[in-house]
């Protein structure tokens, strides 16, 4: 497996809103769980749309769909805002009251393992 | 079938008021017109929780509204540090119970501007804040500049009712009179409408601002070739259009406001406004999510004297963003009960602070199902605000609308009674206490 | 409202509406009502106090989007009065912008029963309803900025009075408003782009000049039976050398008859418009020139929006002269500008007694209400807070009954408080019948609420009354400052509210409102033109404009038919 480091950002999409409200089903998990990366970056990770990534941070780890989206610069990859992205962001604000959802650093490699439905995601807190 | 016009949206910061909806047997059959797919989305509805719950060895149980709450009571009477969090997604009127009761438990009350703008509330804190109501926009500005935000995915009318797209007074000819240009660190379906796209190196806007304000102080001398990965050509472009513009705006999102510098990039985003100022007449605005979390910063601020991450464990308010803000709480360990209402923390709160959410007692209110409630010990669903109750909101311009009842219930509770049943139940304990 | 009955003995009566001047006199009430006589009352023995109708206060920012953009703007307000809740009185905190419950709960410390909110954005009106809801004990209304609007200024430009007339009566309903408030008047609306606008200046775009707006808008509020006349803050706020400007905008009423036994316009904080000079460097006190207008006048009436020393917050509807404030300070700065209405902003303040411009305005608060021979064209206001926070009055009342207390405040302060002032030159006292006045009788007689229940303490008024701790011989401005802080009761509606200085009840207050009556026919020409700027240029439906009834828990309203 080649890892590849990166800047991590999490935000909104429009279906990700759309799915404010039904956050429990497929369109949304579809959305949400989901990696954007520039197609040259994944080219260098062997990755091709559909493939999943394991993305790392010093925070935590999590198994998301890999999508294709040339608007990222190299290097910069986007996990919609979510329970996925938010398992690799600090819980520590760093004294501004503000977790940091955008500019983490973490690494991305191609997986085999499956992507968490949000159900099961959310109950891996509870062990 | 019965048409209901002027509709208030209960969806995002845009709150659109001019929404057309068709209605048959009690049900939203048809929006006409006046609503993006996000607001069409809410308006045409989702499968909701059913009943209030109790979980009982790990197994949500359905039960009543009274025992529901009841146990909700329970929870907060016997806690010692309750954190009250949420209230963006329901109308002032439930803010105010909310309040009403943290104040009661000394509990901390909050709301989700601290994981999106409670940044900007930090710099107008610093600095103040140039700004407008929407219609000002509308009716005057020739150019728009949308900085860290994409208003096509997470404001989908705004650019159409309020800026870019729209018409007024001295805008009649809507796009064509006008400039717009999008700083961001990727392209994005509103950086593609743009007349100038600012890729910037992510997390390094604050660069940005401060070369731009040299320039508009006329300073350009000190700006290198290179600022965070913009060409100083570039920035002098679109100094050179601020400078030329006679009403310029800047709308905000979570690219500044979530990103390593947080609240010093909006210092600087509205230092950036000043300086223009002193070439036309300049405003900003950050661009709220939800359609009532300004509602809640401003009555919590009248009613405590302070906008969120309000500690009233004191017995009167304390307010220290950054240790009273809830994920810093959660994060601590500190809380012993949360109420969540109108807001998915599951959802959007950093893992380590789910983590200690997990272990707490959770109350949730909400009329919809999401990933807090895989945490909740209690769940009450809620009417929904702006279809099955009425009640006021903040725009994100900080103009009070009203939502209206379109819809009949008789059975969903609204936020607000949910709440005051709630305070009773605990004052009930409280006085069966000093018997 | 307390049922019961209640009976105030002993106290030393100031009624000036009713001509009671220090007489000592029984209070009857029943049912939160001033009545002739009571059978079986509980008894309050007032021993001597000074007892008066509750305050009347005629301009203050104390609910709305920009008083609340200040409180959010600074925290560090808001850490200066924390107060832990009790069994009776919510959280408190702040100084100049004190949280909606302090608000409520100070005042009527005070002694205060009724506050009139100075200037409401129309199209945030729900936001200035909301927050009056939550200010405990104190009756209430609010007053809309009608001055940049641009109907008004389209109907100036017209000539159309009538349209103008039914717009001003549409607005006055949408809004649950009182009467018309003007605020710079074109200046507001030209600082839409930056720019602003002396009295006969023409507006940008809308080809119209502040002086014609004042007269047109003072005519239209004539058409109908208004309790109050235009309250009217004037051009040029704050400027050197304002003087003229400000007595040019009294004379622009001086041929309008207004509907009943009232002046046709009321002037506000006039201290910040009778500055004499040309720039901050040889800045002087024209309170002379204004005091001498008012005296050979009936048209006008004013507050003195009197200094209070110390770090406030101003806020006002007059952009400009907020962003030239922050200019002067380079403190924080907050702007709102609203569409199509008004705009404000907010900034931080501090007057200081070692500063030569501070000091003369510290002055010619007192000047005006010194030199004015009539109290009853004067009243006692501190702009709250602009000004000063309106938890200073009693400091203002000491000085106006105390010459020495002057004299030893002159000594701390700029010697050019000797120059550039007539003050220390100045010997009148205030006697407390002319506090009562200026704070009570005259605000409630210039608002048109005195016939109805407020200011006074005739039979059939509002059982609105405060007990001051002190006699009415007392000479001591320490003491006097302190009996006006705290009293020994406030009651409200026949409810015991305040009792030696704690708050012991805390029902909510009402707001009053003016239903100006307008001809159907005009009002449906009027509509037409309003409604098509809803379409094209409002970002809110016409139908989602007015207020709601929801807002208005416990509302009063006062009919104004027009007149024949």
């Amino acid at each position: 497996m080649v890892g590849m480091n990166v800047n991590l950002i999490s935000g909104r999409t429009a279906v990700q809103g759309q799915n404010l409200d039904s956050k429990l089903t497929e369109k949304y998990f579809d959305e949400v769980a989901v990696c954007n990366l520039n197609g040259s970056d994944m080219e260098k990770l062997g990755v091709t749309p559909d493939d999943n990534v394991r993305v790392t941070t010093a925070y935590g780890a999590v198994v998301v769909k890999a999508k294709q989206d040339d608007g990222n610069p190299e290097g910069v990859i986007f996990i919609p805002m979510g329970p996925w992205a938010n398992v690799l962001v600090s819980g520590y604000t760093e004294g501004a009251g503000m977790p940091r959802y955008k500019g983490i650093a973490a690494e991305v490699e191609k997986t085999g393992e499956v992507v968490l439905p949000v159900k099961e995601l959310m109950r891996t807190y509870m062990e | 079938m019965v048409e209901i016009t002027d509709v208030v949206c209960s969806l995002c910061g845009c709150v659109c008021d001019d929404i057309v909806l068709e209605v048959e047997n009690n049900e939203v059959v048809k929006v006409k017109r006046g609503a993006c797919s996000v607001g069409k989305s809410k308006l045409l509805g989702h499968e909701r929780i059913k009943s209030p719950m109790i979980r009982e060895n790990g197994e949500l149980k359905e039960c009543s509204y009274d025992e529901a709450i009841k146990k909700a009571a329970e929870i907060l009477y016997k806690s010692r540090r309750p954190l009250l969090y949420g209230w963006s997604s329901t109308v002032c009127e439930a803010d105010s119970a909310g309040i009403e009761l943290a104040e009661d438990i000394g509990g901390v009350v909050d709301n989700t501007a601290t994981v999106c703008h409670g940044p900007s509330v930090l710099a107008i804190q610093d600095v103040g804040i140039p700004s407008c109501t929407l219609g000002e926009i509308k009716n005057r500005a020739d150019l728009i500049i949308y900085w860290g935000a994409n208003p096509a995915q997470a404001h989908a009318n705004h650019m159409k009712r309020y800026s870019y797209v729209s018409k007024g007074y001295w805008t009649a000819e809507g796009k064509k009179g006008k400039k717009l240009v999008v700083v961001d660190v990727r392209k994005t379906m509103t950086s593609k409408m743009a007349d100038v796209f600012v890729q910037v190196e992510q997390g390094k806007d604050y660069q940005v601002f401060s070369a731009l304000r040299a320039i508009l102080r006329g300073h350009e001398d000190v700006v290198p070739d290179k600022v965070a990965g913009v060409p100083k050509a570039q920035l002098l472009e679109v100094a050179n259009m601020v400078k030329e513009a006679k009403f310029g705006i800047t709308f905000f999102g979570m690219g500044v406001t979530q990103s390593g510098a947080r609240h010093n990039n909006i210092v600087n985003a509205i230092q950036f406004t000043r300086a223009a100022h002193l070439h036309g007449k300049w405003s900003i605005m950050p661009m709220r999510g939800h359609y009532n979390v300004t509602g809640f910063n401003q009555i919590c601020c009248w009613q405590t004297g302070f906008p969120y991450s309000v500690d009233l464990s004191r017995g009167y308010a304390w307010y220290n963003p950054g240790e009273t803000s809830s994920t810093d709480l959660l994060y601590r360990e500190e809380c012993d009960a949360a109420l969540i209402i109108a807001s998915d923390p599951g959802a959007h709160f950093p893992g380590a602070a789910l983590r200690h959410l997990a272990k707490i007692p959770v109350i949730q209110i909400d009329p919809f199902a999401n990933p807090t409630t895989e945490f909740a010990d209690v769940v009450i669903p809620a009417a929904i605000s702006g279809i099955e109750s009425e009640g006021g909101v903040y725009r994100m311009d900080n103009i009070p609308l009203r939502l209206r009842k379109i819809l009949e219930t008789d059975y969903y509770v609204p936020d607000e009674e949910i709440v005051e049943r709630i305070h009773a139940e605990v004052r009930a304990l409280r006085e069966k206490e000093a018997e | 409202m307390a049922d019961g009955e209640l009976l105030i003995r002993n106290g030393v009566v100031y009624d000036p509406i009713n001509g009671v001047k220090g007489e000592k006199k029984d209070i009857c009430i029943r049912d939160g009502k001033i009545v002739e006589s009571v059978t079986n009352p509980k008894v309050i023995d007032a021993e001597g106090r000074v007892v008066m109708p509750g305050g009347v206060d005629i301009h203050a920012h104390i609910a709305g989007g920009k008083v609340n953009a200040g409180r959010i703007m600074r925290p560090e307000d808001g850490r200066k009065g924390v107060e832990a809740k009790t069994s009776v009185c919510r959280v408190q905190s702040g100084y100049s912008i004190p949280n909606t419950f302090a608000t409520g709960y100070r005042y009527a410390k005070m002694g205060y029963t009724f506050v009139m909110e100075a200037a409401m954005p129309p199209l945030a009106a729900r936001h200035t309803h909301e927050e009056l809801v939550d200010i405990p004990i104190l009756d209430n209304a609010a007053m809309p900025l009608i001055d940049n609007n641009w109907m008004t200024l389209e109907y100036i430009k017209s000539g159309d009075t009538d349209l103008l007339a039914a717009y001003v009566a549409w607005i006055i309903k949408a809004t649950k408003g009182y009467g018309v408030k003007i605020v710079n008047p074109g200046g507001t609306e030209a600082w839409a782009w930056g720019k602003n606008c002396d009295l006969h200046d023409t507006v940008p775009y809308f080809d119209v000049t502040p002086a014609e707006i004042v007269k047109g808008l003072a005519e239209a509020t004539e058409k109908y039976e208004m309790p109050h006349s235009v309250h009217v803050h004037g051009n040029m706020l704050g400027h050197p050398g304002n003087f003229e400007v400000t007595t040019d905008t009294y004379d622009l009423v001086k041929g309008i008859k207004p509907y009943r036994d009232r002046p046709a316009m009321h002037a506000t904080h006039t201290q910040f418009h009778a500055y004499g000079g040309t720039s901050w460097g040889d800045f002087e006190s024209q309170a002379t020139h204004i005091a001498n207008y008012v005296n050979d006048n009936d048209h006008v009436s004013i507050d003195i929006g009197s200094i209070i020393l110390g770090d406030t917050t101003t806020m006002t509807a007059d952009g400009p002269m907020e962003y030239s404030l922050y200019q002067i300070t380079g403190r924080k700065w907050t702007n709102l500008d609203v569409e199509l209405e008004t705009g404000s902003g907010i900034t931080p303040f501090m007057y200081s007694g070692k500063s030569p411009v501070n000091t003369v305005q510290w002055a010619i608060g007192q000047e005006l209400a010194l030199l004015i021979k009539d109290p009853w064209k004067v009243a006692l206001t501190t702009d709250h807070p602009n000004a000063g926070p309106f938890i200073g009055y009693p400091i203002i009342i000491s000085m106006l009954m105390s010459k020495k207390r002057r004299d030893e405040s002159a000594e701390d302060m700029h010697k050019v408080i000797f120059d550039r002032t007539e003050l220390p030159s100045i010997d009148r006292e205030y006697d407390l019948n002319e506090i009562a006045i200026i704070t009570r009788g005259m605000t409630a007689k210039t608002l048109g609420l005195a016939e109805h229940g407020k200011g006074h303490l005739g039979v059939g008024a509002d059982a609105d009354i405060a007990i001051y701790d002190m006699s009415p011989e007392e000479r001591d401005a320490g003491k006097i400052q302190k009996a006006f802080l705290n009293t020994k009761y406030t009651i409200k509606a026949g409810e015991v509210v305040v009792k030696d200085g704690e708050v012991v009840a805390a029902p909510p207050g009402r707001t009053i409102f003016v239903t100006p009556e307008c001809e159907q026919s005009l009002m449906d020409e009027m509509l037409v033109t309003l409604k098509d700027k809803f379409d094209k240029y409002y970002s809110v439906t016409f139908n989602n404009y007015p207020v709601q009834d929801a807002y208005l828990p416990h509302p009063f309203e006062i009919k104004a038919p027009m007149r024949g």
